[in-house]
């Protein structure tokens, strides 16, 4: 806990140094008519990084025996991460719903071991589902890909 | 007085396409209320997109129906299988779960339901009688006045919204941050783009709700391996009637957490403190707290009012002075720009049948709501039944279209997932997400009031005391800001213990 407590700050101590530097660039004085466009963020980016260092030398006063994330927990939680991003990467290619239907299957079947038929079903149904709502009840577009340009959307 | 315009406002609420709005909208309220890593906000940020083409007056209708579902909803859980669907009804798993394990889960959802109903009624009423007034009054803010509200906003967060109170500067520090990536409008420079391309369109905040309130929440939830373990409703008209017999003697606890819920919803910090604070009243004020805990229904009335009547007055703020005071309002406050609608008390005189559609839809909403969710407890209690291998990638494609349809871009999904992460991290180090995510909508509009306000007085700051509104309400910014500073140092001279960390909210 406090590792990441630590390593937070320290990112966003960084942060806040990147916000100072552009905004001491764009000018953080008073211009022609009013202040410059780097007044604000100048001010914000100082604010940050003071209450960030008081939390780090908060962190390093306070003795802290929890563990930030068990490697079980990690475990569960990189299982949803990794798989997510999977599918917005093969959104670019094929199309949302596609890339919706494959997630669903293979995070229905991988992490719930659910048996081939419910897959199948559960993971044609939904994006169908979304397709009706959103393609022609609402007109919201989403990505396609290769077939929806072959069945003519 | 408001009468012809309340007469107008119901005209609004009550056509059929607007009643039918309000049923879609308790209904998937309700069910993104029972699952936990859906909340009221993101539930409305991926709705937003779909309401594009919709008339503005059955869009908020839909968009509020949904949040006062959501609302609903958390109860629901909450009695059943002891999981709150939402924060702020942590309060009501207290004595609602211990109830239904007594088989009296009938009596403590009517309870539920039923107090709900009250604490919504009782806001409206209010909202309905002063929103008019405080609508007058800011009508007459300039820039400086604006500053200090903004500065109150944010104030509160820090001194009233528990927790760690630097991280929730640092919170907040990074949502104006990200507010000002990309187009400075008034000196027409790029800020902070570094020459990337994809930073110039900036940072839009219904994306960081679906990811930091989304994706965020699905990663907290399978990192505590989900298993529903629930009690079986039993709802039927007798046992509805009964409870509603004995309701009545406890009027001097709905009054109490009525005006508590009002009270902490109309500033922000809003439902969850409400409901805690609702729920120590009613055990310290109850002739048997020794009950409380064990399955007492005051325990279930108290948090349930205070929380709902919290979050009807959170809207309060957002149509008269256009500052939300919850994300989800802040959400609802997107969606009025989109819809082409300016936020602020203008709205009152420049579109009343808007702002009055949407009080009346506030009562012909909760009405709708509390039949409804009393009608069908099975049918949303089952919705926890799915299993949640399915939910989890069911969750995540709805905030990737939700993402996606903004702008139409793929970089918002990408954004999406980002901000995801950021939620989870900084959920568990107890940085709060709720003042990030109004820093990031009132970003542009707390700068410009602040540039107005300086080339007003020719950059001294001065301006925000001498002004006479703008300085009371500065100064009680900054009492609330001292607040954590001033808290333990009172308490110990009044030899009171040192206060136990309370409850975060969102």
């Amino acid at each position: 806990m406090r590792t990441a407590d630590f390593v937070t700050a320290s990112i966003l101590m960084a942060l806040g140094g990147v916000v100072l530097f552009d905004a001491i660039r764009l000018g953080i004085g008073w211009g022609t008519d009013g202040p410059r466009s780097g007044f604000f963020p100048f001010w914000l980016a100082v604010i940050m990084m003071t209450t960030c260092a008081v939390i780090l030398l908060q962190t390093f006063r306070r003795e802290s025996r929890e563990t930030f994330v068990t490697r079980e927990q990690l475990g569960s939680v990189l299982k949803v991460i990794w798989p997510a991003t999977a599918m917005v990467l093969l959104t670019h290619f094929i199309g949302l719903y596609i890339a919706a239907a494959v997630y669903i299957g293979f995070y229905m079947r991988w992490v719930g071991r659910h048996s081939w038929t419910s897959v199948v079903a559960v993971a044609v149904a939904i994006p169908f589902v979304t397709f009706v709502i959103f393609e022609l009840w609402f007109l919201v577009p989403m990505p396609k890909g290769p077939l929806e340009n072959w069945l003519g959307y | 007085m408001g009468l012809e315009n309340i007469y107008l406002g119901f005209q609004q609420a009550l056509t059929y396409q607007n009643l039918f709005f309000a049923v879609v909208g308790i209904t998937l309220g309700t069910i993104i209320g029972v699952l936990p890593g859906l909340g009221g906000a993101n539930g409305v940020a991926i709705l937003l997109p779909l309401t594009l083409r919709m008339p503005p007056t059955s869009a908020i209708i839909l968009l509020t129906s949904l949040y006062w579902g959501a609302l609903f909803g958390g109860a629901i859980t909450s009695v059943l299988f002891n999981i709150p669907g939402e924060p702020w009804s942590v309060a009501t798993t207290f004595d609602g779960y211990p109830l239904a394990r007594q088989g009296k889960s009938g009596q403590a959802l009517t309870g539920a339901f039923t107090s709900s109903f009250v604490g919504a009624l009782f806001a409206t009423v209010l909202i309905t009688l002063f929103a008019p007034l405080l609508a007058d009054v800011a009508l007459r803010f300039g820039p400086p006045e604006i500053f200090s509200i903004q500065l109150l906003t944010f104030s509160a967060f820090v001194g009233l919204g528990g927790g760690n109170p630097l991280k929730t500067v640092v919170s907040i520090m990074i949502g104006f941050i990200l507010a000002a990536v990309g187009l400075d409008i008034v000196t027409g420079q790029l800020r902070m783009t570094f020459g990337i391309t994809g930073l110039m369109q900036g940072f839009d905040f219904i994306i960081a709700v679906i990811g930091l309130f989304g994706i965020g929440e699905i990663m907290l939830s399978v990192e505590e391996g989900l298993s529903f373990k629930g009690v079986q409703s039993k709802m039927n008209l007798r046992v509805v009637l009964d409870t509603w017999k004995i309701l009545p003697s406890y009027w001097r606890t709905f009054v109490r957490s009525c005006l508590i819920g009002f009270w902490m919803g109309f500033k922000p910090g809003g439902a969850t403190p409400a409901s805690f604070m609702s729920y120590s009243f009613a055990k310290r004020f109850s002739k048997n707290p020794q009950q409380f805990g064990k399955g007492e229904l005051e325990g279930v009335i108290a948090p349930e009012t205070a929380a709902h009547a919290a979050g009807v007055s959170a809207m309060l703020p957002m149509i008269t002075l256009g500052i939300p005071g919850s994300p989800t309002a802040a959400v609802m406050l997107g969606g009025l720009i989109i819809w082409g609608l300016q936020p602020g008390p203008l709205l009152f005189t420049e579109k009343p049948d808007f702002v009055w559609g949407l009080i009346a839809s506030m009562y012909t909403g909760n009405i709708i709501g509390v039949l409804m969710v009393l009608a069908f407890v099975p049918f949303f209690a089952a919705i926890l039944r799915i299993p949640f291998a399915i939910l989890t990638p069911l969750i995540v494609v709805l905030c990737a279209i939700g993402s996606y349809a903004v702008h139409n871009s793929m970089l918002d999904v990408w954004y999406m997932l980002i901000f995801g992460v950021v939620g989870y991290v900084f959920k568990k180090l107890d940085y709060p997400l709720a003042p990030l995510v109004l820093a990031l909508v009132l970003g542009d509009m707390a700068e410009n009031a602040l540039r107005q306000s300086l080339i007003m007085s020719q950059g001294s700051l001065t301006i925000f005391l001498d002004r006479p509104i703008a300085g009371v309400i500065t100064a009680v910014a900054f009492l609330f800001f001292l607040m954590p500073l001033i808290g333990p140092w009172w308490r110990r001279l009044r030899g009171l213990p040192v206060a136990e960390p309370t409850a975060r909210e969102i």
